[in-house]
């Protein structure tokens, strides 16, 4: 009996060895992006001028490592040293206490960092995520179907314009689709999209007083307008589409245009591709979002000072250019520094440059509605509750892009979950 | 039409019948075996691809970027150990339960059997926290405990229908012969319930094996079984079903080998007591 305990006590302490993550370890939770695993490939170089320090890197999906970080920032679980979060956690964890703010020296330039992204990711003047790489949204469309139809994109051209020119490039017989855009039901799906149309029509999230605005006339146009579009123009089962799914339909060259994150376009294969300013209805304030996939510290890890070393070699001009030397300058994570736009060899190798830059640089999250609004955001409020209200929209605009239910009704039910989250949350 | 021409065509029927419901079952294996061979644009191409030049990138990018024996061998130490577990506490339950049944027996199976419909995102937080304040987040340790306690009651409640098929005489001429209660259900019970343990035991390797919350929850670099390997290539941004047919090809293939490996002890446990 004693062997067996003491086998059992053995087999016990061999099943939960090696529990935490020893020191010059860095535990890193991100997502499974091509820019990501890129980083991963390029690790050993990092390990290799940093002597003492390994990498693991812990990959999951969008949705499993935002409640697996949530979780574990939440509980200090300390299960990892660097997590990737996005422009919305940054602030409000950076508020909270539940990040380290980044200091960087000299060599870093931090003034290289584009303002609208450091701007997205600090709070109080402290910047608690350092961009990886970042995004906007803005028209991708096949110039070849343009010319066909006898028409010439605009720079910033209007939602009208794009209902035109969508009119003009279906041909349902042939498969052939005028537009293509989100609708899958999530905060960060078809309403990441679906709240910068919102904004060109002079619609937004929450009045002064924190009260919910679903029910003013402008989210009524601007949601009318974008089930009729997607209903006459888009593709069958829109309401299932989001990035990928869309993005298999350019491919396959069922869409005339797509308008969605900036990223997009170094996916696209199609060579008549071409590239403009998402459009606008009223206002061009906040008509595409701004996003950007960062590198931050919880607060309480052990490694803070190996982590920070990491962040600022992964979010490094160095590493920008150490990518394009391995996988030349069309591959090199875009969207976070001016330096990279400034480098002739990547306006030569990204055609999609100048209306990538153009986009990020016009999007103020601080300034996205065409009337005064209480919060901080394009395509979210930065507050807590806006996940779970974000996701409960989507849900009715889906129903409603679906012929479920009709336009009035979503907008109606939309605004009761947003009232009765915003209620419970103490707002009024 | 004679009885016997009758009975020809139901039995042909039947055939016909069973040869449908395969070839349904096993469809979505057979196009997920196909698709990791292809590039990620033939995977969704539209009409699919039936016929392709089959790649072998996607196996290759998996092994240059994941260790997959490691996942692999964590789902084996887990599923194992869990299944383990489960049927050390269980046999002697069931045993207890199917031979001396009181007045609540029944209610006390269906007890722990409704704890199996409490959602496990119910008790995220104190297992969690329980695992964290043990130091046993990203432990092997954990999840097999987890697994046991998640497999427990449907073992139990099966086990105890075997058991409860054993004729009592057996057990009696036996304690006739002086058996202790530990020899009883070693070198009696055991041994005449095998194919129901062994039926019991694959079934609850699987669902360990398939088990995806807790193991994503609760584990990093170290304790991360095939369930988190397959997680960790869906990608919001970019194509990715080729690769995770792959991966799911990868993660499927040693439960599917074992299963087949094992097939005679699985009917022969589900088909226990079927005709008498």
């Amino acid at each position: 009996m004693k062997a067996l305990c003491t086998t059992a006590m053995g087999v016990a302490l061999g099943l939960s060895g090696a529990l935490a993550a020893s020191a010059g370890e860095l535990t890193i939770a991100t997502v499974n992006n091509g820019h990501m695993i890129e980083m991963q490939k390029l690790t050993p170089a990092f390990e290799e001028a940093n002597p003492g320090i390994t990498v693991n890197w812990v990959t999951l999906d969008e949705g499993t490592l935002r409640s697996r970080v949530t979780t574990d920032i939440t509980t200090k679980g300390g299960q990892f040293d660097i997590m990737t979060i996005g422009m919305y956690e940054a602030p409000i964890w950076g508020e909270r206490g539940w990040l380290e703010a980044l200091e960087f020296g000299a060599d870093y330039d931090v003034d290289d960092i584009l303002p609208a992204m450091r701007g997205g990711l600090s709070h109080d003047g402290n910047l608690y995520a350092a961009p990886f790489y970042g995004e906007s949204s803005m028209i991708m469309y096949r110039k070849d179907l343009m010319d066909a139809a006898g028409m010439e994109m605009p720079d910033n051209p209007s939602w009208g314009y794009i209902a035109d020119a969508a009119a003009a490039m279906t041909d349902k017989d042939a498969g052939q689709y005028g537009i293509c855009l989100r609708g899958k039901p999530g905060w960060g799906d078809n309403m990441a999209f679906l709240s910068t149309m919102a904004n060109s029509f002079g619609a937004q999230w929450f009045n002064e007083d924190w009260t919910p605005a679903l029910d003013s006339p402008a989210w009524n146009h601007a949601v009318n307008f974008y089930v009729d579009l997607l209903n006459n123009y888009g593709p069958p089962g829109s309401s299932a589409n989001s990035f990928n799914e869309i993005l298999a339909l350019m491919n396959e060259g069922k869409c005339g245009m797509w308008i969605d994150a900036t990223i997009a376009a170094s996916f696209l294969t199609n060579e008549n591709m071409a590239y403009a300013q998402a459009p606008q209805a009223i206002t061009t304030r906040g008509a595409n979002w701004l996003w950007a996939w960062s590198l931050a510290i919880p607060a309480g890890t052990n490694q803070a000072e190996d982590a920070q070393k990491f962040i600022e070699w992964a979010t490094s001009k160095e590493y920008i250019e150490l990518v394009a030397e391995t996988n030349g300058w069309g591959a090199v994570p875009t969207g976070t520094r001016q330096s990279t736009y400034d480098n002739a060899n990547f306006q030569a190798a990204a055609g999609f440059a100048d209306a990538e830059l153009a986009a990020i640089m016009s999007a103020d999250p601080s300034n996205s509605t065409q009337n005064p609004s209480p919060y901080v955001g394009v395509q979210f409020a930065a507050i807590p509750e806006f996940q779970a209200i974000g996701t409960a929209v989507g849900q009715q605009m889906t129903a409603a892009l679906a012929g479920d239910i009709s336009v009035e009704e979503a907008l109606e039910n939309a605004q009761t979950a947003a009232d009765r989250e915003m209620k419970k949350a103490g707002y009024y | 039409m004679t009885d016997k021409q009758r009975q020809n065509l139901i039995n042909r029927v039947a055939v016909a019948f069973g040869w449908i419901a395969a070839i349904l079952f096993f469809f979505p294996i057979f196009w997920m075996v196909l698709t990791s061979f292809k590039t990620e644009n033939q995977a969704i191409a539209i009409p699919p691809l039936l016929f392709f030049e089959p790649t072998l990138e996607n196996y290759t990018e998996i092994q240059e970027r994941t260790n997959y024996s490691k996942f692999a061998l964590n789902s084996i130490i887990t599923a194992f150990g869990g299944t383990g577990l489960a049927l050390l506490i269980a046999i002697p339950s069931a045993y207890s339960m199917a031979f001396n049944t009181g007045r609540w027996t029944k209610d006390i199976l269906m007890w722990m059997l409704s704890t199996k419909m409490l959602p496990a995102v119910g008790v995220l937080m104190p297992i969690y926290l329980i695992s964290q304040k043990l130091g046993m987040l990203d432990s092997k340790l954990a999840l097999v405990i987890i697994y046991a306690m998640m497999n427990l009651p449907i073992v139990m409640l099966i086990l105890f229908n075997y058991f409860r098929e054993i004729p009592k005489e057996i057990l009696e001429a036996s304690r006739m012969d002086g058996t202790s209660t530990f020899n009883e259900i070693r070198q009696v019970v055991m041994p005449l319930a095998w194919g129901g343990i062994a039926s019991t035991a694959l079934l609850s390797i699987i669902l360990c094996w398939n088990e995806a919350f807790w193991s994503i929850v609760l584990t990093t670099t170290e304790a991360s079984t095939l369930t988190a390997f397959v997680a960790s290539f869906q990608a919001p941004e970019g194509l990715f079903w080729a690769k995770v047919s792959a991966v799911s090809t990868l993660a499927c293939a040693p439960i599917v080998i074992f299963g087949w490996l094992a097939q005679k002890q699985l009917v022969q446990g589900l088909t226990f007591g079927a005709v008498k």
